[in-house]
């Protein structure tokens, strides 16, 4: 389990800035209090290329994965000040 | 304990542009190429490259090679190197049809040539109109070439390490680069690569500041690399910011966004461009912009509860016009203030964008080091990219041509590994001491107890690059700044990690991150405080203007004794005539 998340940790490191803004702290304030469906929707959301990513977060492309839809959501909002 | 050990001809360690497009020559010419990356590749910075890539195309508007090479050498502040430049224009076309090839998807105009946009410093005919030189792939150029560089490099059979942190380079005592020590993230189990050449492709170092645009793996792995192998650094003084950036997040708030009407307030509410530029104002040129910023918060004039940002103004240009022309900044602004630009005034403060300086490198890629007369290349060392300074960049970068760079600069040095490959057909013999030096730099972090924890430390070293090395630059800043790097470095020997498991042990990784910083920072404000003029990004509140007599040459800084050397400009192009300084005007 450990292991999972660390690995998580790690994807949560990318090419661009916005993302990485998001991710990881999403990662450290949010994901261990998900349930475990939203926690493999979250390992899904990783999956996609940075710039797929960037438009899904900012809101601009929504996922047809309702769950991957609601985990983008919750990572939009956790974002910020 | 035995040491796992693999053996390529090639070791490029960085998989953005700069190592796929050197990667990808090599592997098409049967060389047996390993890239090392810390993340997976396509999700190396140069995805988040989104305005385009130059090359005097002329689909839009007349255009030449020898004009861009004007507007590079002229965009430099002079402190370019001509040969350099002049090679990175001509190959530019013909490098742009290539990505073409390769599958990069540009914008197209209706008769079917690839679009060009104009972009700022770009001319007609050497000053005159403005040109329209930059191909882009919609707004996701950088991404479109990583993601078909890749897929090129999978169809030639390179060999990939996704997610290896590379800790350092293996010499001999003949000075031969033998490969590297990397460290398997995932298992944290060490690797050593030997390779008959290693390529440096590891980008910019923009986490040296706190607010800043880069990703959070721009670190200057490689620039830390090769200081501590006796490398030194060129030019590390000049750092690209732009005056915009969300504060203390650093995420770039487009010139547009004061092009459409924004304006800056400080605390007193006070619209206080108009003083530093009355007719330009809020359009005056970024540096101008930034030091104005950076002084109203030095002089007690900042926003926020710390003083530390001002205001942008964006609301009395209404809902409607935000929407409709600066979209995705309203976006950026409400995802990471959770604020309405519409309604509420934005802080920003300058964010540090682009590393102008990095590791020397002729046009050939090859890294070059002074020697008593002129330098000498490091055998069996390259290094292309962001980390490398050809310089083609010089004080100051031109927008579009970083991306042209890393596959310029990415495939001459591919080429020039072929040619040194069939001088060096064996690998040579391992040194030991070396390997253990590399060794002891990972095992080092497996000292137990309490100490500092490397976020504090990172945190204190980036806010302190902010203050005493930003844009705010004069003697005394400085001066303190080098006193605050070094006592900074000296608390680097009580950093301690409180996790010591194997798996996935990120913190490891920052760790060596951090001590990357650390002495690139000192580079880059050892380098600052000696340079006693304003060039390009570099800019003296004490020292204004250029100075031509003086400073029309390069800084080295060497790691060991953390002396400064200096070497000329190259002036002489390859072929056509010099373009000699003169003062510039936009």
């Amino acid at each position: 389990m450990e292991q999972k998340r660390a690995r998580l940790l790690w994807q949560c490191r990318r090419g661009m800035l916005e993302l990485d803004a998001m991710l990881q702290p999403f990662m450290e304030k949010v994901y261990d209090d998900l349930p475990g469906q939203q926690q493999q929707a979250f390992a899904e959301l990783l999956s996609n290329p940075d710039q797929v990513l960037l438009e899904i977060l900012m809101g601009r492309t929504i996922p047809e994965n309702k769950d991957v839809a609601n985990v983008a959501r919750r990572v939009r909002e956790a974002a910020g000040p | 304990m035995s040491l796992a050990r693999r053996k390529f001809d090639v070791l490029a360690i960085g998989a953005g542009g700069g190592g796929l497009r050197s990667a990808l020559q090599l592997s098409r010419e049967e060389a047996n190429v390993a890239v090392v990356s810390k993340v997976f590749p396509t999700r190396s910075h140069t995805v988040a490259a989104q305005g385009g890539i130059n090359a005097a195309l002329a689909n839009v508007l007349p255009d030449n090679w020898h004009w861009h090479m004007y507007d590079t050498v002229k965009g430099s502040d002079y402190l370019g190197d001509q040969d350099a430049i002049e090679y990175m224009c001509r190959a530019a076309s013909h490098l742009v049809y290539e990505l073409e090839h390769y599958g990069v998807p540009f914008s197209r105009l209706d008769n079917g040539k690839i679009y060009q946009r104009p972009f700022g410093g770009q001319s007609q005919n050497f000053g005159g109109d403005q040109a329209a030189r930059t191909c882009a792939a919609a707004d996701r150029t950088g991404h479109a070439m990583l993601h078909s560089l890749y897929q090129q490099n999978i169809r030639a059979k390179t060999h990939f390490f996704d997610e290896y942190f590379a800790v350092d380079l293996i010499k001999d005592q003949d000075g031969f680069i033998l490969g590297a020590l990397v460290v398997e993230i995932e298992s944290g189990e060490p690797l050593l690569i030997e390779a008959k050449t290693t390529l440096l492709a590891t980008g910019g170092a923009g986490q040296l500041f706190r607010t800043n645009t880069n990703a959070r793996i721009n670190t200057g792995d490689g620039l830390g690399m090769a200081l501590r192998a006796g490398i030194p650094l060129q030019d590390m003084e000049f750092f690209q910011f732009h005056p915009t950036g969300i504060a203390g997040k650093g995420m770039l708030i487009t010139e547009g966004a004061r092009g459409e009407g924004g304006y800056l307030l400080n605390k007193d509410g006070e619209r206080f461009m108009e003083r530093y530029a009355p007719h330009a104002k809020d359009l005056a040129s970024r540096d101008v912009v930034s030091r104005a910023i950076a002084t109203e918060v030095r002089e007690g004039r900042g926003c926020g509860p710390e003083g530390d940002y001002v205001l942008l103004k964006l609301d009395h240009l209404g809902q409607e016009v935000l929407n409709k022309r600066l979209p995705g900044i309203s976006d950026t602004i409400q995802t990471f203030l959770h604020i309405d630009p519409a309604k509420e005034p934005v802080p920003v403060f300058p964010t540090a964008h682009y590393t102008m300086g990095g590791i020397p490198t002729n046009r050939h890629g090859r890294v070059v080091v002074p020697v008593e007369q002129g330098e000498e290349e490091i055998p069996g060392l390259y290094a292309a990219g962001e980390c490398a300074c050809v310089s083609v960049h010089g004080a100051n970068r031109l927008g579009g041509n970083s991306l042209l760079d890393i596959v310029v600069f990415g495939r001459a040095a591919g080429n020039d590994i072929i040619d040194y490959l069939k001088k060096n057909r064996y690998h040579r013999q391992l040194d030991n001491s070396s390997v253990e030096q590399a060794m002891a730099r990972l095992t080092r972090w497996d000292q137990k107890g309490d100490g500092e924890r490397v976020a504090d430390l990172r945190y204190e070293l980036q806010a302190t690059m902010e203050k005493y090395c930003g844009v705010f630059r004069t003697k005394e800043v400085l001066q303190e700044g080098v006193e605050k790097v070094l006592q900074l470095e000296k608390r680097m020997a009580d950093v301690r990690l409180h996790d010591h498991s194997r798996v996935f042990n990120t913190a490891r990784i920052e760790a060596m991150e951090l001590e990357n910083l650390m002495d690139i920072a000192l580079a880059t404000v050892v380098s600052a405080l000696a340079r006693e003029e304003s060039r390009g990004a570099h800019s003296r509140i004490d020292f204004p203007q250029r100075d031509d007599v003086h400073w029309l040459k390069h800084s080295l800084f060497f790691k060991e004794g953390r002396r400064l050397e200096y070497k000329p400009v190259t002036l002489k192009p390859l072929s056509v005539e010099s373009f000699p300084p003169k003062e510039r005007v936009y």
